[in-house]
């Protein structure tokens, strides 16, 4: 069935589907219609699952860690200060090994007080063990949350569906729901194999020595590479039941570009109107978007970006000091592998918008250099 | 002679607590009431390291560790999940020590509490931080030494009223305990198990390190704790309170204090200071005793 829809409401249909049975939640703008829905679906009985609104994301991300060791599958969604808040709790969910679905809408860190998309948020969780999916449209994020317990429950590493505020959280698409019955053969009950449970007691997360602790770090790596495996093994799954593909990395006309504009989010669908506008005008130019960032997908990026001659990676998010955070990711996967100059550009901080004509600026910066004289160019700043 | 408690024992002898840790007894007791069919959930405390290093646990329950100030929204989670999964009759259990139930927890168990989650919570007072050392918590008496609280500028502030705080909340039932009176523990425990929503259970359970204080002293101090009215015994169901170990001739404090080191530097006008302290807040419960 379709449906015009806003991306949260997306996301609390996706939860729905996936028919979790506990959510916790706590209100923070832009994400405060995921929960408003959900609230109304537990309420109306059409989704089993209790709802615990709590007092704070800590404790959202609490009760979820809690619910998921005693094998429910658990839910929660938030943003910015809320994702922050729960840092602690993201390595303990992770550390753990529980297949917690979170969306986060992606609203830049405040001081200044904002409510308006970039990516700073989620990226300075990255090293926390959680698998992160950005988003592109309404229709992937609903079939990125069904998707994300299908890979968590399979490697049981926690998983952040990721979109941006207001330009995918509050926009509305036409999105096809699919059938509970489609979903329930693709994603089977969740059945953990560690729960908390009284007729097999056992301890979990106590002090442990330097004599077991990397054994556990290991794992969580492992699983993690394990993750990458099975996302790319069910995008076909997925695309068979479902008829819709998603992969990695999600490539537009690059395989004969010259020069290749890395974005992420929905920056991208505006990178690819650019696109379609400079191949008109004869400029061999491409897009790819990067969808998942952990695990890093270096095959995918590695092949997608072998025949370019210039690379440009978009960053919707600084390291201050550094580079982009994606800038870092991406060069650090073709360090050895090409000599192509990668040119790195930050924009639309703060919910800024990126036009397209950001893009063309930035293409006609770059068709001036052979190589980048600078670290990062910023775009569009008042001096 | 009929023993006064169950036999049976969930919590094994081998643990790491020290000699005549009174969060010991309280952990073993609270097992012999709520029995096999409960879950646990511990943050960063003394308990931490009390259950035992991995793969080891003193305990024959499960129990999932967390971090230090999510208590009760942990237990507030497993609880759902028990419930959606079908198993809801299972006993729900936060345990926490002061400093993650005063301090640092209070947010999560004041949401859980105002909630009336169908939860028990447990603090087990030592009345410091002492997983990391013996720092003062919001739960440290007046007077006392703690390693931030140094003997030249011992602790100048009251300990924080957790209990009227969670009364506040108007929960089901809550109650304060001490390790001296196991049985009154047990009692409670019982009743309390039968009851919906949310419970809070405080029980001061004396630290030999801690309180500077002879490890075979722990039960003399629990019990002088209550006998001097520094930490009366009481219990509160629907709003109605009701002393359940009786003190009509309260000993003086000084008889509680000299046992401990934490409070050695404490002169004589200090201890007169600790008395008119304790006065007070037993008169103002007192009246709650008798219903007034
Ligand atoms: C967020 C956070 N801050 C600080 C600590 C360090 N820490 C661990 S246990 C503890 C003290 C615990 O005190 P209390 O709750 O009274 O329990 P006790 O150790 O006395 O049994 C502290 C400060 C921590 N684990 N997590
Ligand atoms: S320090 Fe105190 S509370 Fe901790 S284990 Fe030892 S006696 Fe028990
Ligand atoms: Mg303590």
């Amino acid at each position: 069935m379709k449906k015009v829809m806003m991306g949260n409401h997306a996301i609390s249909y996706g939860a729905t589907l996936a028919r979790v049975q506990v959510i916790a939640a706590y209100p923070i703008t832009p994400q405060t219609q995921v929960v408003e829905l959900l609230s109304e679906i537990v309420a109306d009985q059409k989704l089993k699952a209790e709802f615990i609104k709590v007092e704070s994301e800590h404790s959202a991300m609490a009760a979820c860690i809690g619910a998921s060791s005693a094998g429910a599958r658990a839910f929660t969604a938030t943003s910015a200060q809320g994702l922050a808040l729960m840092h602690e709790l993201l390595h303990w969910a992770a550390g753990a090994r529980l297949p917690i679905v979170m969306a986060n809408i992606n609203r830049a860190m405040a001081p200044p007080w904002t409510i308006w998309t970039d990516q700073n948020d989620s990226l300075s969780q990255r090293d926390t063990g959680w698998m992160q999916i950005y988003c592109q449209s309404n229709q992937e994020v609903l079939d990125s949350v069904i998707m994300a317990y299908k890979v968590a429950e399979k490697v049981l590493m926690p998983v952040m569906i990721v979109l941006d505020a207001f330009s995918l959280s509050h926009t509305y698409e036409s999105v096809d729901i699919p059938d509970q019955a489609l979903v329930d053969k693709y994603l089977p009950a969740f059945d953990y194999k560690y729960k908390l449970d009284v007729k097999n007691p056992h301890t979990y997360g106590g002090l442990t020595t330097p004599d077991w602790y990397m054994e556990f770090r290991i794992k969580m790596h492992e699983a993690m590479e394990q993750a990458l495996v099975e996302i790319k093994k069910e995008a076909p799954v997925f695309q068979k039941v479902f008829g819709r593909f998603y992969d990695t990395v999600d490539p537009y006309m690059v395989d004969d570009a010259e020069t290749v504009l890395v974005t992420s989010g929905t920056a991208a669908s505006t990178a690819r109107f650019a696109v379609d506008q400079l191949r008109a005008e004869g400029k061999k130019v491409g897009n790819l978007r990067m969808r998942v960032l952990r695990p890093f997908p270096f095959a995918d990026v590695r092949q997608q970006l072998k025949n370019a001659k210039k690379i440009i990676i978009v960053d919707r998010d600084i390291s201050y000091g550094y580079h982009g955070i994606w800038a870092q990711e991406v060069k650090s996967a073709l360090y050895g592998h090409s000599q192509v100059p990668v040119f790195n550009f930050i924009a639309g901080l703060g919910g800024r918008d990126i036009f397209p004509e950001t893009y063309y600026n930035i293409i006609a910066l770059v068709e001036k250099k052979d190589k980048p004289d600078q670290e990062l160019y910023w775009v569009e700043v008042k001096k | 002679m009929k023993p006064t408690l169950p036999l049976e024992e969930l919590m094994s002898p081998g643990h790491l607590a020290c000699q005549g840790c009174g969060a010991g007894i309280a952990m073993r007791t609270t097992l012999k009431a709520l029995g096999q069919d409960t879950i646990f959930t511990f943050p960063a405390c003394c308990w931490t390291v009390i259950d035992g290093p991995f793969p080891y646990s003193c305990l024959e329950v499960p129990l999932l560790h967390m971090a230090f100030e999510a208590t009760a929204a942990t237990a507030s989670g497993i609880k759902a999940a028990m419930d959606t999964l079908g198993k809801g009759k299972t006993t729900i259990c936060g345990w926490a020590g002061d400093g993650g139930t005063f301090d640092i927890g209070l947010q999560a168990l004041s949401g859980a509490a105002e909630r009336n989650d169908d939860i028990f919570y447990f603090c087990y007072d030592n009345e410091a931080y002492m997983n990391t050392g013996i720092q003062r918590s919001g739960a440290t008496p007046y007077g006392a030494w703690t390693t931030t609280t140094p003997v030249k500028h011992f602790k100048k502030e009251v300990k924080k009223s957790i209990d009227d705080i969670v009364a506040a909340h108007k929960v089901p039932y809550q109650a304060t305990a001490s390790v001296a009176y196991p049985e009154d523990l047990y009692k409670k425990l019982i009743k309390a198990k039968d009851i919906r929503g949310f419970k809070f259970i405080h029980i001061i359970a004396p630290c030999p390190p801690g309180w500077k204080a002879k490890p075979e002293d722990t039960v003399k101090l629990a019990r002088l704790a209550v006998q001097t009215g520094v930490f009366p015994v009481y219990e509160v169901e629907s709003g109605k309170y009701l002393q359940t170990i009786k003190t009509a001739k309260r000993k003086p404090v000084l008889e509680y204090l000299k046992l401990q080191g934490r409070f050695k530097h404490l002169k004589e006008d200090d201890v007169t200071d600790v008395q008119k302290l304790v006065d007070l807040r037993y008169a103002e419960l007192e009246k709650r005793f008798q219903g007034c």
